[in-house]
């Protein structure tokens, strides 16, 4: 099943490739940008008929690896 | 004193560790990532560069490579583990050090002399030196900036100008043992006037000097 898994940097920590793109934006012509966050989106493809289980799974491998959990939170998206 | 040096497909900066710590009458032996078992080593340290392409975030993958249990399991019982830039990174991402590296402030790779002071004369990267010696060591890094959302850190050694926003002006933290520090600035590449400082000499002679027969 396909998995989507969004790595997001925590509010309090400093981005500063957003930042950059935020001024860029603004440079550009598009002074409305307000916050800019560069977020990681990882796509997977898992065997597994149970999406709860998969779910778990795909977790774990977050905590473990895919997000830093000193910086990063993540949200999981599992399309049955 | 024999030394491990970390090399994960990526790392750069191993040779010029080897050549320092030679000069410093260590015994120093590169060893591959893969490798499980360092119990013969008096001290680890894992060197610069971009272990594994630095894919996902720096670091993040070395610290699945088997070698990193094992430096996990002898920094637990307090062997001396040194890491520099990237090894500095790896040790965050494996946890054995406090906080994590993000992008410079300014988002440029810098390349340049930076002066540091040390603060924590406890650590076994700083415990020949007296607080408040300054160094002039080489910063090469795009990841440079430590970040401790915490606030917890052992700060070791701080910059004396603010070149890339980490939290405290830290340039160098250890665990709160002592036994683990990761440094961003290159001791091993101010090893010697010709490079343009030999500073480095004085920080990897405490770091030989901590060590203890394995």
């Amino acid at each position: 099943m396909k998995v989507t898994v969004t790595v997001n940097r925590r509010l309090e920590i400093a981005d500063p490739e957003g930042t950059t793109v935020e001024r860029a934006l603004h440079d550009l012509g598009y002074p409305e940008v307000r916050t800019v966050r560069m977020d990681r989106v990882i796509h997977m493809e898992v065997s597994g008929g149970d999406p709860v289980s998969v779910r778990a799974r795909v977790e774990e491998m977050c905590r473990r690896l895919l997000a830093n959990p000193v910086l990063e939170d993540f949200e999981v998206e599992v399309d049955g | 004193m024999n030394v491990a040096v970390v090399v994960f497909p990526g790392t750069n900066c191993e040779h010029d560790l080897v050549h320092a710590v030679r000069t410093l009458g260590g015994e120093p032996e590169l060893v591959w990532h893969r490798r499980r078992d360092l119990a013969g080593f008096d001290g680890i340290i894992i060197p610069g560069g971009f272990a594994h392409g630095d894919y996902l975030r720096t670091g993040a993958i070395a610290t699945m490579s088997p070698v990193m249990t094992e430096v996990s399991r002898l920094a637990a019982e307090g062997r001396p583990v040194l890491g520099i830039c990237n090894g500095f990174q790896i040790l965050c991402e494996a946890g054995l050090l406090p906080g994590a590296l993000i992008a410079n402030r300014d988002l440029s790779f810098i390349c340049r002399f930076v002066d540091l002071e040390v603060v924590d004369a406890g650590t076994v990267l700083t415990s020949g030196l007296e607080p408040g010696t300054r160094v002039r060591l080489p910063l090469n890094s795009y990841e440079g900036n430590w970040v401790d959302p915490g606030g917890s850190g052992r700060v070791v050694a701080r910059y004396l100008d603010d070149p890339n926003g980490s939290q405290d002006g830290a340039a160098a933290v250890a665990n709160d043992a002592g036994n683990v520090v990761g440094i961003m600035p290159h001791p091993e590449r101010a090893s010697d006037e010709l490079l343009g400082s030999a500073d480095g000499l004085s920080l990897l002679e405490s770091f030989l000097g901590s060590l203890v027969r394995a």
